[in-house]
């Protein structure tokens, strides 16, 4: 879940009121955020740093709110505010218009180069915009989470905005070989290679985290203006020459990605919420991609969806009983404009391009459902008539383990996951006698295979609890995991239980004992050939046939 | 009959003595060791308020081995003085006697003799004064005597720097009559044996009483495992709620039913490599029902079933990739996905209790390995409202009946809501679950009918485990590092009673 962090004040400016911490909270709980916590830019700098580093920093209180995954509209002051005093009616949701230039279009040209690394690109401007450093920052701050939400770390979609003013059109995102890139990178001050910047970047905390998207490829995405010079090298870094400053006012956003629907929704969301502070507030100019075929399309979209539910759906999905006319109401506060049509039970909902997560009915309803409030609904039990059954697996599972701490012994639980060496080299077995699966991308050794038996975490429970009093009389009924290519997925779970006994002396016989009295739970009798519960004397000894032939065991008890 | 002489002398004398008896004293009074008194006080107290015995430490002077010498055979210097006859004795001789060399200085600096170094043959030792008091032999004595206290703090921190003295503290008893004395007591028996039913000679004994403050011996027990106790709670619970235990023996998932069948996108965040275990070895699913899989596909792809789907090239390949599952509504699919398949539909109320594996950052709260605990009901025409109502008599069965709901986002559910409780300890709203309907996207595909709604909830198993034990460090309880001495005193399960306040 994203978490925003935004000054208390500014907020409260922004909502026209103020709220104490608590109301602040209630009121984010209510419309599905969490404040996750009150803090300033000197605590966490002291947190993270200790005292001495944060002297001087800011006192300003901060709020962090986390908002839902999907609620890309409120990942920044300004949309968070917007989405607040629509639910709290006190504004209208704003209409967001694209417009044409009075002059040129902007043209953004995508060359088939691009095709095998980012081949998607959209482009708007915003006009005559007026920033101050909280705007500023916010703008930065909303890429910075768009970048590392929806765009999954840049993967998907990079955003680049530019001061327009400083470039000529029209631009051309193509895709070159690195040594043939040449441009002076935001903050620095002289011109380098592609190849020598992902070498600088190799150390740079920020950057070195989106390298790889393109490290292997032969060709990287480049955007020129008409005059050659870079915009920049998504999804990596922006040119130096047009960057933006708090006293832009025309601004050149470009979205690149191999995820076009993604690349449209980003774009929208960025140029929808800091078209507020445009000359014309909400208003957004649009500029022109034109593809490697030929074709052309104008962006940003910034569609408008009509959709169309009856209102005895929500009330029936959510368990209340409101007339259309209220839950349109109710749906309008959530930013959805919606009014009663047609029989009267119809209501039409209008999507606005902020929300893009409204992809079904069902979206729709729980809006519906939040406007309401959650905590208004009725509850009702539903009059489903079900007999439950055990899982017969775990029914046997559940009155063995009684049984066995019955009998004295303590049940463990150790983990599912471990190192080859547990299961293998420990046990003196060879890991390819094993059939165990192997996990491709372990953290640690811990968890580089799934057990193929449970002794190994029995014995690492001993030897955990050295301290404890002898003797440790331990056992567990567990899954343990083999590969199986009768199975979909080739590899299936296996009930296993595994008894140990733990004393200065082997006491076998206790151990024997264990498992007579298991066969006799389990009304397995003593058989007489060899299948099954076998006793058999041997050199004198009474043996049990457990499992034939473990190399984790002495030979002597084995048979 | 009295427990041996030296308890029965005591009771006699304590029976004539004003007030109490010191254990010392007596000893000596009696002849015997003082540790022949202490154990008659103890078997004494041992049999009820016969009498009372308070432990008191007091200090005493001894005299060392040497002052025992001295008290008996006089001073070094008193010696020295004897040694020497009227007529002198040569220095010489006087100091290969035993006392010679500490006597001589001290008789000297005493001025009891002097020493003429003309003589012939070597210097001489002559008497100055005819007769001696040995003060240091006689000091000695007093201490030998018990009369310590006659000396003056002076003397004795003298004497104890020559190491004649000691200072002793010896623990004594002061002992008095209790309120049931008596000096005919009798030793009480302890246990009740067959032959003193038998012969009746119970009824004249005294038994002396349990000792009630003192702990008994724990029974040899085997003992279940904390987690897995309140595992069998949760499963009695959705028993008791009508619900049937789902399948849940395959942690080896593939992405399909673990990602895709949930119309969890395949750029979403948690099929990355960072949150999510996938396999090297069986790298990919070998089958998967490809009818379904089409309607997936669809779904996500390019939407219908009402919905405007992801639009974006869903791949094969992706959903093959094998997992370990990251939840156990990967089950929960596969159960939909059959129920679907049997018609007509009938109304189903599922549970599952299981593993799930996450490739996440490990602390004192998480683990990559955890158990979810997952309740379904599939319903035509269920409500959030029902929802609710399901929740709220689950959670009352685990003892929380304070609960409020809030708008969440999981991407397989639509309506979702996070379950707050209010907890007392913390005093704030803790989350204590997560819930939702399932999307129409999800079930539509399987085959479902379109008017079924299927409702679902998920909590971890771990995190209200540690709140009932009060553990802090989740390694502490899950794993091999455990700690069996907190297997073992671990009390039963009961979730419907308070839990006990959190160890420190």
């Amino acid at each position: 879940m994203p978490t925003v962090s935004v000054k208390r004040d500014l907020l409260f400016k922004a909502l026209g009121r103020t709220y104490t911490d608590e109301e602040f909270d209630e009121l984010c709980f209510e419309f599905g955020l969490e404040l996750d916590e009150i803090t300033s830019e000197k605590e966490i700098i002291s947190k993270e740093q200790g005292n001495v580093k944060a002297e001087g920093a800011s006192n300003v209180i901060l709020y962090k709110i986390d908002v839902p995954a999907n609620r890309y509209d409120l990942l920044c002051l300004e949309g968070l505010v917007r989405g607040l005093q629509v639910f709290k009616e006190r504004i209208k949701a704003p209409v967001y218009k694209r417009v044409m230039p009075n002059g040129e279009i902007q043209k953004l040209i995508v060359t088939e180069e691009t095709a095998k690394v980012r081949p998607f690109a959209v482009a708007a401007v915003l006009r005559n915009i007026k920033f101050t450093k909280d705007r500023y920052d916010s703008f930065i701050e909303l890429q910075e989470k768009l970048h590392q939400n929806i765009c999954r770390k840049r993967a998907l979609v990079a955003i680049g905005t530019h001061d327009l003013d400083s470039l000529s059109g029209p631009f051309t995102y193509t895709a070159k070989r690195p040594s043939d890139i040449k441009f002076k990178p935001l903050n620095k001050t002289k011109e380098y290679t592609a190849c020598e910047l992902m070498n600088i970047y190799k150390t740079d905390n920020h950057l070195k985290h989106y390298l790889h998207i393109i490290e292997n490829k032969p060709l990287y995405p480049v955007i020129y203006d008409s005059n050659g010079v870079v915009l920049s090298m998504p999804p990596i870094i922006n040119g130096n020459h047009s960057k933006i400053t708090v006293n832009t006012r025309n601004i050149f956003i470009e979205c690149t990605g191999t995820d076009f629907t993604k690349a449209k929704i980003v774009l929208d969301i960025i140029v929808t919420m800091f078209s507020e502070y445009c000359q014309n507030q909400f208003t957004v100019e649009a500029a022109e991609v034109v593809f490697p075929n030929g074709k052309s399309n104008t962006f940003p979209e910034l569609a408008y969806r009509k959709e169309m539910v009856r209102a005895d759906l929500i009330n029936k999905k959510v368990g209340i009983r409101e007339t259309p006319e209220n839950l349109a109401k109710l749906l309008t506060r959530m930013y959805l404009k919606s009014e009663v049509i047609g029989d009267g039970n119809q209501i039409e909902v209008e999507i606005p391009p902020t929300r893009a997560d409204i992809m079904h009915a069902c979206d729709i309803v729980e809006d519906a459902a939040i406007a309401y409030g959650y905590n208004n609904i009725q509850m009702t039990l539903p009059k489903t008539y079900t007999i439950a059954n055990q899982f017969p697996l775990n029914k046997l599972t559940e009155l063995l383990r009684h049984d066995l701490a019955a009998a004295g012994f303590t049940e463990a639980l150790t983990f599912a996951l471990c190192s080859k060496e547990d299961i293998a080299d420990k046990l003196g077995l060879d890991i390819s006698a094993t059939n165990a699966v192997h996990i491709s991308n372990p953290k640690t050794a811990e968890f580089q295979v799934a057990r193929t038996t449970l002794l190994p975490g029995l014995l690492k429970t001993i030897a955990a609890n050295r301290k404890m009093p002898l003797p440790l009389k331990l056992f567990e009924i567990s899954d343990i995991v083999i590969k199986d290519s009768s199975k979909d997925v080739g590899a299936k779970n296996c009930r296993h239980l595994c008894a140990v006994h733990y004393n200065k002396n082997p006491g076998f016989e206790i151990i024997h004992g264990l498992l007579d009295r298991i066969m006799q739970l389990l009304d397995v009798p003593l058989g007489k050939d060899r299948g099954g519960y076998v006793i058999k004397a041997s050199a004198g000894k009474q043996i049990s046939r457990i499992q034939s032939s473990r190399t984790s065991f002495l030979p002597w008890a084995v048979c | 009959m009295a427990d041996g002489p030296v308890a029965e002398q005591l009771l006699r004398r304590l029976e004539v003595a004003d007030g109490g008896l010191d254990s010392a004293e007596l000893a000596t009074q009696l002849g015997v060791e003082h540790q022949a008194v202490v154990g008659a006080v103890k078997s004494l107290q041992a049999l009820g308020e016969v009498i009372e015995a308070e432990l008191r430490s007091t200090k005493r002077w001894e005299l060392t081995t040497e002052g025992e010498e001295i008290a008996r055979e006089g001073s070094h210097e008193a010696r020295v003085f004897r040694s020497v006859p009227p007529e002198g004795l040569a220095q010489s001789e006087l100091m290969h006697l035993p006392s010679g060399k500490v006597g001589f200085s001290k008789a000297m600096s005493n001025k009891w003799i002097r020493v003429d170094k003309s003589a012939a043959n070597g210097p001489r030792v002559f008497r100055v004064v005819d007769k001696v008091e040995d003060e240091v032999q006689r000091r000695l004595q007093l201490v030998q005597g018990g009369q310590a206290e006659k000396l003056g703090e002076k003397e004795r921190s003298e004497l104890r720097k020559r190491k004649l003295l000691t200072e002793v503290s010896l623990k004594t008893y002061w002992v008095s009559k209790g309120s049931a004395f008596s000096t005919s007591v009798s030793k009480q028996e302890t246990e009740l044996s067959p032959e003193m039913i038998s012969s009746g000679s119970w009824r004249d004994r005294s038994f002396k009483p349990y000792n009630f403050s003192a702990c008994g011996v724990l029974p040899d027990s085997g003992h279940l495992h904390p987690l897995l106790k309140v595992r069998s709670q949760f499963r009695q619970i959705f028993l008791e709620m009508g619900f049937t235990e789902m399948q849940t023996d395959n942690f080896i998932e593939s992405s399909f039913w673990n990602f895709d069948a949930l119309f969890q996108p395949q750029q979403h965040p948690a099929r990355d490599q960072h949150d999510t275990f996938f396999l090297q070895d069986p790298a990919e699913a070998l089958q998967l029902p490809m009818d379904y899989v089409h309607r997936v596909k669809r779904a996500h792809a390019q939407g219908g079933y009402g919905s405007q789907g992801y639009k974006y090239s869903w791949r094969l390949d992706e959903a093959r990739k094998n997992v370990l599952r990251t939840h156990t509504t990967a089950a929960s699919a596969r159960a939909l996905y059959r129920l679907a398949k049997k018609k007509p539909f009938t109304p189903v109320k599922y549970f599952s209790i299981d593993r799930v594996f996450r490739n996440e950052t490990l602390d004192a709260t998480h683990l990559a390995e955890f158990h979810q605990i997952e309740g379904v009901v599939a319903d035509h025409g269920l409500t959030l409202g029902h929802l609710m109502g399901i929740l709220r008599e689950f959670f009352s069965k685990l003892g929380i009946t304070q609960l409020r709901f809030k708008p969440a986002y999981n991407p397989y559910t639509e309506p979702s809501m996070e379950v707050f409780s209010y907890h007392q300890g913390l005093k704030k709203w803790v989350e204590v679950g997560n819930s939702g309907l399932f999307r129409p996207e999800m079930l539509l595909p399987m085959g479902l009918p379109e008017n079924v709604s299927v409702i679902a909830w998920g909590l971890s198993l771990e995190r209200p485990t540690m709140i009932k034990y009060g553990i802090n460090n989740i390694r502490e309880l899950v794993g091999h590092k455990v700690n069996l001495q907190m297997v073992y005193d671990s009390p039963l399960c009961r979730l419907d009673v308070e839990p006990r306040p959190q160890r420190t």
